[in-house]
């Protein structure tokens, strides 16, 4: 029997204590946080620094966004990556969660290791999701990483996006704060952020 | 329906005019399509020890000093994909207003009471056969700013993960009989074909005497998968 998919609805503005309650400070516990990796992940550590952005290009404080990625080696934690050369990491997940309505300036932060590119010809990336108020279906993006040329250069994803919007994608390494990268999300203008079908 | 992408027949576009806030925060550009490999294909897998003993009932999770208030529901469906296969270890975590319409959230500033028994929060993973179940209370209406006069339907926000990130949801399930579901432009931003999908359903044998009403509520996500591109 042919069963047709349940509608999206928005997250809504009063997400927090449901999905990221401890960064919120409510009396749940959190499936996931803003720490992508523990210490002990192998790894080059990073952080991702950002701002989600309206039409307007205010801040939204009522944004969650949600990171998957691979680990160091290139590799998912998931039963459909059966690769046995790329190892897993039993200290790494390779997904976190975090809200924008915590920080003063609604930026978002999270701390983890750079992903190893997963395949061959694909530059390493995180896959992103991006849920508000105001967003009625999700939307998902790709942080790439600007330090990363030669493969970004090749890889199959960018392929498909208008050379004069790739830099949308790229997360760029802060010159002045070794292995901080600096990713906005824009919803919408002249510089939107790219959003995939997938 | 073999792509396997977003199926625009059952979801809500990107901006929706009458929800006021979709115009300046929804993406107007076209999405650009990109084949599954990996990245799409994999995804957090949150097994039953993600999951605390009173997680999945909101009766009891939030308890100060004594019973919430309100109508206690519980609330049970399977989470299938699109060919009807149950999706067992499905993280579905949920979260929604106390009975008389307020959240516990601190933004939420409706003057209606705060219940200090009551958190609003939980979570449960699905069974081998994919169902889910919850116990909590009736949510209520409540205010929003969008329009004059508007109030949200009762409804209980949800969030799974399924098998994949092509198949992750966040939706909100109604009650049947609901006379603001007309009025609600967040409800009604759904194609119309697709918008009972969105409506539990009151089952006399899923109440339990003396205790609490029945509803159900299938979930339907995306899938099954295609295969990956070759890397
Ligand atoms: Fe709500």
């Amino acid at each position: 029997m042919r069963r047709y998919q349940t509608p999206s609805q928005t997250v809504g503005p009063f997400f927090a204590y449901g999905l990221v309650p401890e960064q919120y400070g409510y009396r749940f516990t959190s499936i996931a946080d803003h720490a992508v990796a523990a210490p002990a992940t192998e790894g080059t550590h990073i952080r991702i620094i950002g701002q989600v952005l309206d039409g307007e290009a205010t801040p939204i404080p009522d944004a969650l966004l949600e990171f998957w990625q691979a680990n160091a080696h290139g590799r998912y934690n998931h039963a459909a990556d059966e690769r046995q050369d790329n190892l897993l990491d039993p200290d790494f997940l390779g997904f976190g969660r975090t809200g924008t309505g915590t920080s003063a300036d609604a930026s978002f932060q999270i701390d983890t290791v750079k992903p190893g590119a997963v395949g061959e010809g694909q530059a390493p990336h995180i896959n992103v999701v991006v849920l508000m108020r105001g967003m009625l279906t999700h939307a998902f993006t790709r942080i790439y990483f600007s330090d990363e040329e030669a493969l970004n250069a090749v890889d199959p994803a960018l392929a498909n996006v208008p050379e004069n919007r790739r830099a949308t994608l790229i997360g760029k390494r802060d010159e002045a704060s070794a292995g901080t990268y600096r990713f906005d999300i824009r919803m919408q203008g002249e510089r939107e952020t790219v959003f995939f079908d997938i | 329906m073999s792509e396997q992408r977003m199926d625009w027949t059952s979801h809500p576009p990107h901006v929706h005019p009458d929800y006021k806030s979709t115009v300046l925060r929804g993406p107007t550009k076209p999405l650009i399509a990109i084949d599954h490999r990996l990245s799409e294909l994999t995804g957090p897998v949150y097994g039953h020890d993600s999951v605390g003993p009173l997680d999945a009932d909101l009766t009891k999770n939030g308890q100060r000093n004594g019973e919430p208030l309100g109508e206690r529901i519980i609330v049970t469906g399977r989470v299938v994909d699109e060919d009807d296969r149950p999706q067992p270890d499905t993280l579905v975590e949920i979260w929604q207003a106390n009975a008389a319409g307020r959240y516990i959230h601190e933004i939420d500033q409706h003057a209606a009471p705060i219940d200090p028994n009551f958190l609003g929060a939980g979570r449960c993973v699905t069974d081998g056969e994919g169902r889910y179940r919850y116990i909590t209370i009736k949510p209520g209406a409540y205010p929003w700013k969008n329009h004059y006069n508007a109030w949200r339907p009762n409804h209980i926000h949800l969030s799974l993960f399924g098998p994949s990130f092509t198949s992750r949801l966040v939706t909100q399930m109604y009650f049947p009989g609901d006379p603001l579901l007309d009025l609600d432009p967040i409800f009604n931003a759904v194609p119309e074909a697709a918008r009972e999908r969105l409506i539990s359903s009151f089952a006399i044998d899923v109440t339990e005497p003396e205790f609490a009403l029945g509803y159900v509520f299938d979930i339907v996500l995306r899938g099954p998968q295609v295969t990956p591109a070759e890397d």
